[in-house]
C-alpha cells in the first residue's frame, strides 16, 4: 500500500526534466498522471529512486487538429479525449477504467508504459500514429509499429520523455472499439478496434487492432487482407473476422484461456467491424 | 402514531454523509505505534525467521515472532464441542510457530513509528521457507496418502456430522426419478469495504481494544482467556464498522497480536489490514462440494433428499469454522415437505486460508443446492418449475411445522410469497417472449428461488453445550435508561455495522415509552457500557436484540405507569401510552415521560411506597425458537451465447420477515443481500493454484459487482408474523444472499437449455458459460 | 527526503511536510485530520478514497501528496455549504437510504458529484456507469442510484441563481 521511498522533483521545463532523468540514472522515472506507475509502486512491484513529475512542463496537454493529424499532448488526460468528440477515439477513452482514473491518467503515460492490456497502444497501432520523444540528444519520432517491444517495454529510452502523440484523423472512416471486460471498470480480456473506409462500394482501407492478444498490441493483418477490396457486408465481415486470431499469441490468465481469447478476438472483430461499417448486426 | 413500521430516515446518516463517521483507522492515540504483519508467501513450509536486520531499521521499535508470543495463555479458540462427536482441532497461535499452513499465515509482527517505516521494516524481515507438500483440493485431502496439513492430527479429516430424519433409503426407493448432482459452492470473500483494523492500548494492566468487529463481547471474553487476564481488565469497543458480512464475526489472531504487543511495549498499537491481507488472511466463506440425491414420484411429490457435503475448512479453525455447513443442514428441506431428509458433513483441512461465517453461513449453500436441484428435477419430470414447487410446499396451515429432522419452522406461507411475486412478474408473457427471442439468437432465461432460512440465533437450549454444542449461550441483552429530562439511552449487546440499529432500535423503544425516536440514543459495540451481549450476525439483531429492547422498554413503561397511577390516583392497569403521554384511559389526564422521569430522579419521595428511584430497566432474552424468514425471488438474465457473458436484466424479490419494523431498512438489506448473491453467482471466486498460491489477492482479480453489473430491484413483502417473539419479527440481513444465487443460476440454465446446457456451477463467468456451451454442443 | 506542500483543502490553504511517497489520502487523513476520506483497497479499485482535485474526482490513493502541491482539493468534509446545509447529494443519500455502513459513502458521493457536474440529467444507466469506480458491499447500489436521481432532480445552487 505504501511505496518504497524515492526522491521527487517537479521541473518547470522539458530540458530540466530530461536533465533530472539523465542525472537520476537507471532508476529515475518520469511521472505523468501516475495511474500506471503508482499502482505498481504501491504493491512494490516497482521502486524507482527518483520521480520526475512532468505536470509543470508547459504545452504538453491539449488536442490540436492540423493537416489531417491530431496532435495530442502527452499529458492529455483520458477524460479530455473522452469529452473531445473524436469518434472512436473518444469511445475508447470512455471505456478506460472509471471516471476517476480517466480524470487523472494520461495518453502519453499509458503509451510509454506499454501494457498490451491497455487501450491506447491499440489505438496508436491501428491508426498508424506516432509519438514524439525528447531526450538529451534531441527529439525523435517513433512510429507506432516501432514503439511496442515487449510486455511493458517500449522503445522510449531511459532519459526520454514522450511529449506528443500523433494520430491521423482518418476522415471518412467508420470506427468501433469492442472491449470485453469482466466488469465495467476492468482491463480488457480482449479488445478489438476496427476502422474502415469504403470507396466505390468496396473496402478501400481497413485496420483492425487487438488488445491483450499478445505481449504487445497487434494488428489483425489477415482480417484486413481478407476485407480489402471486398464489399462491406455482414457476410464479408463475418468471413474476414474468422482470421482475427491469426498471428496472435495470447496468454491464458485468471479470466480467459488461450482458446477463449482467440474466440473472443474473432467475435469482437466481427462486432467491431459491423459497427464500424454502420450495418445492422 | 407508531414509530415501528415507519420508514424513518436513519439517525446514523448525518455524520456519515458529512465525513464525520468514526471508524477504527480514523482514530489516533497519543504515542500510538503502527504495526504490520509479515505473512507467509508459501502454502506449507517450516519457517525460520530472521528479524535482526528489520529490528535495526529506523523507526522500528520491535519485531515479534510466534516464539516471542510464547507466553500467551491459550491457543486461538474454537467454540464448538458437539456432544458425542470428535472434532480434530489444529493448534493455532496468533503468529505462526515454526510452520506455516497457508499463504497469508502471519509470520512476524513489525511495530514502529509510522505506516511507511513499518512497511519498510516488514520488507527487511527474512523468512526462510523449507517447503512441505501442499494440498488445496478438499476431496484430494481426504484421500489416503494425501499430504497432511497438520502432521500432528494424522489426518485431514476434521470430523463427520449428520442430521437427518425419515427413511432415506425407502424414500429414494419410492422415487420414480432421482436427480443426482455434484454441486460446488465456491470459496468467496466477505470483502467489507472497510478492511479490518484494531488499536490496542494496554495501560496499567488494562486493555482497551478498538476493533472493527461484529462481536466485541466475544472478543473481550476470548482476549481475556488468551492473554491470561480477566474480563474486567479488557474493554473492547467497536466504533463505526464499515461492513462485516461475517468477515468480522471473528476473534482475530491480529487482535491478539497487537494487544500483546501493546502490553509488551507499553504503547498503543494500531494495525489496519491492506486489502491484499484481507483477501489472503481474513477468513473466507462457503467452499463446499455437495453430492445431492433428490427423489420424487413421477407426479412430482418429493420423497427423499440426501446431501453429502465435503466442507473445505482451509488450514485452521476460526471461532465457528466447523459449524458452518451444519447451519445449512438445519434448513436442508427448504420450503418443502419431504418425508426423508439427511445431511452428512465431512470436514477437510487444506493449505488455504480458513473458512468461517460469511453472510448466510451454510444456509446459502443449502438453499442453492435445494433450489437448483428442484429445477433439475422439474426438467427431468417435465413439470413446470413453479408447479413442482407448489406441489411440495409445506402447507400454510401446518405451522408451526416440524420438518423430517426435527427442526420446527415457526411460521410461513410459501404459496403467498410466490403468488405475490407473480403479481410482479408475468411468467406466461416472459415464456412467450423468450421463445420469440431465441429465434433471433437472443437467449433469455428466468430463474426462481423459493426459500426459507433459519435465523435469529438463537435459542441457547438448542445451540448450547448440551444441544448443538456451541460453548456459549446466544441470548441478547438490553438496558433502557430514561434520563431525568426524558431523553432515553438504549444499550444493546448487539453490534450493528450498517444495519441501521441506531434508528430501528430507537423506534422500538420510542413506541413503548411514548416519545419520538429522535430522543432515543442507541449505544452498542462497547463492552464498557451496557451488559454483556452476543453481537450481530445470523440475522439475530431484531429477533433477539430487538426483542430484548422491547422487553426492557416495557419494564420501564410498567414502572412509569405505576408512577403515573400514583400521581394521578388511578389504577396502573388504567394507564396507557398514547399520543406521547402516559394517560389515564378514557381521559385527557396524563403525564409525559419527561415528567415521570423527573419525579423518578429528582423527587423520589413522590414515588409509590417502596419503589426504587430512577427509571431504568434491563432485560435478557433467550428465544424459545429460531425464526424462519422466507420468500420467492425471480431473476431474469440474458446470455450472450457467443461470449458467455451473463447480464442480470431484472430481479424481483418478495420476502416475508414478519412484522416490518422499518420497511426502508428491510429493502436496503434485501438489495445488498441480492447483490452479494449475484456476486457469488456470476463474479466472485477465491482461487488458489495447485501450489496453494492465492491468485485472487486483490479487488482487481476478485471481482465484486459494481453498480454497472446489477439492475435496480423490484421488492415487495408479505407479512406472516413470527410467533416466537412479541415483535413478530424475523431477520432479514442474510435472506437476500441466501435466496439469490440459485435464482441467478437457474436463470442461466433456463437460458441455455436449448443449447444443451442443463447444469452449471458458480460463478457463471463468461469463460465458464462459453465452455459449458462448447461442451454441450460437442 | 521531505517536502513542504501547500494545498488548498476545502477552501483553506494547508501546509504539510510530507515524504514524496506519501499518498494524498494518507496526508489528508493523518496530517490534516480529514478522516472522511477512506481507504478500502490497494489497487485503485474501490473508490472509497475519492476526492476532488481541481474540481475533478480522483482516487486519492493513486495521487502522491507532492503531486497535489499547488492544487485545490475538496473532500467530503468540504462538500456541505458554509452554514452546514447539506449538499444535494448528501441530502439524497440520506433521503433515499443510499448508505448502510457508510464506509464507501464519502467516495461515492464525491464520484457522484463529478458525475452530475459532467451530466446534470443522467439516465439510470449513466449513473451506474458513472459510479463504476466505486464499490459498495452493503446497498446493492439500488438506493445509491435513487439518491443520485434525487439529487439530480434538485437544481444545483448555482443553477438556481443563474
Amino acid at each position: 500500500m505504501i511505496p518504497a521511498s524515492f526522491d521527487y522533483v517537479r521541473p518547470a521545463s522539458l530540458e530540466e526534466a530530461i536533465r533530472a532523468l539523465t542525472d537520476g540514472g537507471a532508476d529515475a522515472r518520469p511521472l505523468a498522471g501516475g495511474h500506471s506507475l503508482l499502482p505498481l509502486m504501491k504493491l512494490r512491484f516497482a521502486a524507482p529512486s527518483l520521480l520526475v513529475d512532468l505536470q509543470g512542463l508547459p504545452g504538453l496537454s491539449g488536442i490540436q487538429r492540423e493537416n489531417g493529424t491530431l496532435r495530442v499532448g502527452a499529458l492529455t488526460r483520458h477524460a479530455q479525449l473522452q469529452d473531445a468528440g473524436l469518434g472512436v477515439i473518444s469511445e475508447t477513452a470512455h471505456k478506460i477504467a472509471d471516471q476517476q482514473v480517466r480524470n487523472r491518467g494520461t495518453i502519453g503515460g499509458s503509451l510509454a508504459h506499454g501494457d498490451s492490456a491497455s487501450d491506447w497502444p491499440t489505438v496508436l497501432l491501428t491508426y498508424e500514429g506516432s509519438v514524439t520523444v525528447q531526450g538529451a540528444d534531441g527529439q525523435r519520432v517513433i512510429e507506432a509499429g516501432d514503439l511496442f517491444k515487449e510486455y511493458l517495454t517500449t522503445s522510449v529510452g531511459q532519459g526520454e520523455i514522450v511529449t506528443e502523440v500523433h494520430l491521423p484523423t482518418l476522415e471518412g472512416y467508420g470506427g468501433a472499439y469492442e472491449k470485453f471486460t469482466r466488469r465495467a471498470e476492468d482491463w480488457a480480456m480482449v479488445g478489438v478496434l476496427a476502422v474502415v473506409k469504403e470507396s466505390d462500394g468496396v473496402v478501400s482501407d481497413v485496420r483492425v487492432g487487438l488488445t491483450h492478444m499478445a505481449s504487445t498490441p497487434l494488428r489483425a493483418r489477415a482480417v484486413e487482407e481478407a476485407l480489402k477490396g471486398q464489399p462491406l457486408t455482414a457476410e464479408s465481415i463475418a468471413s474476414a473476422a474468422e482470421h482475427a486470431d491469426e498471428g496472435t499469441n495470447p496468454a491464458g490468465d485468471l479470466n480467459a484461456t488461450t482458446d477463449y481469447k482467440r474466440h473472443l478476438a474473432r467475435v469482437l472483430t466481427r462486432r467491431a467491424l459491423t459497427r464500424a461499417a454502420g450495418i445492422e448486426g | 402514531m407508531s414509530a415501528v413500521g415507519s420508514a424513518i430516515k436513519r439517525k446514523e446518516d448525518p455524520r456519515m454523509i458529512t465525513g464525520r463517521g468514526n471508524y477504527t483507522d480514523d482514530m489516533v492515540l497519543p504515542g500510538m505505534l503502527h504495526a504490520v504483519f509479515v505473512r507467509s508467501d508459501e502454502a506449507h513450509a517450516k519457517i525460520t525467521v530472521d528479524a535482526s536486520e528489520a529490528r535495526r531499521r529506523p523507526g522500528i521499535l520491535a519485531v515479534f515472532t510466534g516464539e516471542d508470543l510464547g507466553d500467551v495463555a491459550a491457543p486461538m479458540p474454537m467454540a464448538w464441542v458437539p456432544p458425542g462427536i470428535e472434532v480434530k482441532t489444529p493448534e493455532r497461535w496468533p503468529i505462526a510457530r515454526g510452520e506455516v499452513n497457508h499463504v497469508g499465515d502471519p509470520v512476524a509482527l513489525v511495530v514502529g513509528r509510522s505506516r511507511g517505516e513499518v512497511a519498510d521494516g516488514a520488507g527487511a524481515v527474512v523468512v526462510e521457507y523449507d517447503p512441505l507438500p501442499v494440498v488445496t483440493d478438499p476431496e484430494a485431502a481426504l484421500e489416503d496418502g494425501s499430504p497432511l496439513v497438520h502432521e500432528a492430527l494424522g489426518t485431514n479429516r476434521s470430523h463427520e456430522w449428520s442430521l437427518g430424519g425419515g427413511d432415506i433409503d425407502a424414500g429414494l426407493a419410492a422415487a420414480d426419478v432421482v436427480v443426482e448432482r455434484r454441486i460446488v459452492n465456491q470459496r468467496i470473500s466477505g470483502a467489507p469495504i472497510e478492511p479490518r483494523s484494531a488499536i490496542a492500548d494496554f495501560r496499567a494492566d488494562e486493555l482497551t481494544l478498538w476493533s472493527s468487529t461484529q462481536v466485541p463481547h466475544f472478543v473481550r471474553l476470548f482476549m481475556a482467556i488468551v492473554l491470561g487476564t480477566s474480563e474486567d481488565k479488557v474493554r473492547v469497543v467497536a466504533p463505526d464498522v464499515g461492513g462485516g458480512f461475517g468477515a468480522k464475526l471473528q476473534f482475530c489472531a491480529e487482535e491478539v497480536a497487537v494487544s500483546w504487543a501493546s502490553r509488551k511495549l507499553g504503547r498503543p498499537v494500531k494495525w489496519t489490514e491492506t486489502r491484499a491481507e484481507h483477501m489472503a488472511a481474513c477468513h473466507h466463506g462457503r467452499d463446499q462440494v455437495a453430492y445431492v440425491r433428490m427423489g420424487a414420484t413421477k407426479d412430482g411429490k418429493l420423497t427423499a433428499l440426501h446431501v453429502k457435503i465435503i466442507a473445505d475448512f482451509g488450514a485452521y479453525f476460526g471461532m465457528l469454522t466447523p459449524t458452518i455447513p451444519e447451519l445449512g443442514a438445519f434448513v436442508m428441506t427448504g420450503v418443502y415437505d419431504i418425508p426423508a431428509v439427511k445431511t452428512d458433513i465431512i470436514g477437510a483441512f487444506t493449505n488455504k486460508c480458513m473458512t468461517d461465517a460469511i453472510r448466510g453461513a451454510g444456509r446459502p449453500e443449502a438453499t442453492h443446492l435445494i433450489e437448483v436441484c428442484i429445477d433439475q428435477l422439474a426438467a427431468e419430470l417435465e413439470i413446470d418449475r413453479l408447479e413442482l414447487r407448489r406441489r411440495n410446499f409445506i402447507a400454510a396451515d401446518s405451522f408451526p411445522h416440524e420438518v423430517a429432522y426435527g427442526v420446527i419452522y415457526d411460521s410461513g406461507n410459501y404459496q403467498g410469497t410466490l403468488d405475490r411475486m407473480l403479481e410482479h412478474f408475468d411468467y406466461g408473457a416472459f415464456t412467450e417472449e423468450q421463445a420469440r427471442l431465441r429465434e433471433r439468437g437472443i437467449y433469455r432465461g428466468v430463474g426462481f428461488s423459493t426459500y426459507t432460512e433459519i435465523c435469529g440465533l438463537a435459542p441457547s437450549r438448542v445451540t448450547g453445550p448440551e444441544g448443538f454444542g456451541l460453548q456459549t449461550g446466544l441470548w441478547e441483552s438490553a438496558v433502557v435508561r430514561v434520563h431525568p429530562t426524558g431523553a432515553v439511552t438504549v444499550f444493546t449487546g448487539t453490534s450493528g455495522h450498517g444495519q441501521g440499529h441506531d434508528t430501528v432500535f430507537a423506534q422500538i423503544a420510542a413506541d413503548r415509552l411514548g416519545v419520538s425516536p429522535d430522543v432515543v440514543e442507541v449505544v452498542h459495540g462497547d463492552t464498557g457500557t451496557g451488559p454483556m451481549g452476543l453481537g450481530t450476525y445470523g440475522s439475530r439483531s431484531m429477533a433477539v436484540g430487538g426483542e430484548s429492547i422491547a422487553k426492557a422498554a416495557e419494564r420501564v413503561a410498567e414502572k412509569a405507569k405505576q408512577i403515573v397511577a400514583h400521581q394521578l390516583e388511578a389504577a396502573p392497569e388504567d394507564i396507557e401510552v398514547a399520543e406521547g403521554t402516559f394517560r389515564v384511559r378514557g381521559t385527557d389526564k396524563g403525564m409525559a415521560l419527561a415528567e415521570i422521569s423527573g419525579i423518578a430522579h429528582v423527587r423520589p419521595e413522590l414515588l409509590p411506597e417502596g419503589m426504587e428511584p430512577a427509571l431504568e430497566e434491563h432485560a435478557f432474552y433467550d428465544p424459545e425458537n429460531f425464526v424462519f424468514p422466507f420468500g420467492a425471488h425471480a431473476c431474469e438474465v440474458e446470455v450472450d451465447v457467443e461470449t458467455g457473458r451473463v447480464t442480470v436484466t431484472k430481479y424481483l424479490a418478495v420476502d416475508d420477515c414478519g412484522n416490518p419494523l422499518n420497511p426502508m431498512l428491510i429493502d436496503g438489506q434485501v438489495h445488498g443481500g441480492i447483490t452479494q448473491g449475484i456476486g457469488q453467482a456470476l463474479y466472485e471466486q477465491i482461487r488458489y493454484d495447485d501450489a496453494g498460491q492465492l491468485i485472487t489477492g486483490t479487488l482487481v482479480d476478485y471481482a465484486l459487482p459494481t453498480a454497472a453489473e446489477v439492475p435496480s430491484f423490484v421488492t415487495d413483502r408479505t407479512v406472516t408474523p413470527s410467533p416466537v417473539n412479541s415483535l413478530g419479527v424475523k431477520g432479514i440481513g442474510e435472506a437476500g444472499t441466501i435466496a439469490s444465487s440459485a435464482a441467478v443460476v437457474n436463470a442461466v440454465i433456463d437460458a441455455l437449455r436449448p443449447l444443451g446446457v442443463s447444469y452449471i456451477d458458480m460463478p457463471c463467468t463468461p469463460l465458464r458459460v462459453w465452455t459449458a456451451i462448447q461442451e454441450a454442443q460437442r | 527526503m521531505r517536502v513542504t506542500i501547500r494545498v488548498a483543502v476545502n477552501g483553506e490553504e494547508r501546509v504539510a511536510e510530507v515524504e514524496p511517497r506519501d499518498l494524498l489520502v494518507h496526508t489528508l487523513r493523518d496530517e490534516l485530520g480529514l478522516t472522511g476520506t477512506h481507504v478500502g483497497c490497494d489497487t485503485s479499485s474501490c473508490g472509497a478514497c475519492t476526492v476532488h482535485l481541481d474540481g475533478e474526482a480522483v482516487k486519492s490513493c493513486t495521487v502522491l501528496s507532492v503531486q497535489a502541491d499547488g492544487h485545490e482539493v475538496t473532500t467530503i468534509e468540504g462538500l456541505a455549504g458554509e452554514n452546514g446545509e447539506l449538499h444535494r447529494l448528501q441530502q439524497g443519500f440520506w433521503e433515499k437510504h443510499g448508505l448502510q455502513c457508510g464506509f464507501c459513502t464519502p467516495g461515492m458521493i464525491m464520484a457522484a458529484a463529478d458525475l452530475l457536474e459532467r451530466n446534470p440529467n443522467p439516465t439510470e444507466e449513466e449513473i451506474r456507469h458513472g459510479l463504476e469506480g466505486n464499490l459498495c458491499r452493503c446497498t446493492g447500489y439500488h438506493n445509491i442510484v435513487k439518491a443520485v436521481q434525487h439529487a439530480a432532480a434538485v437544481k444545483a445552487p448555482e443553477e438556481v441563481t443563474a
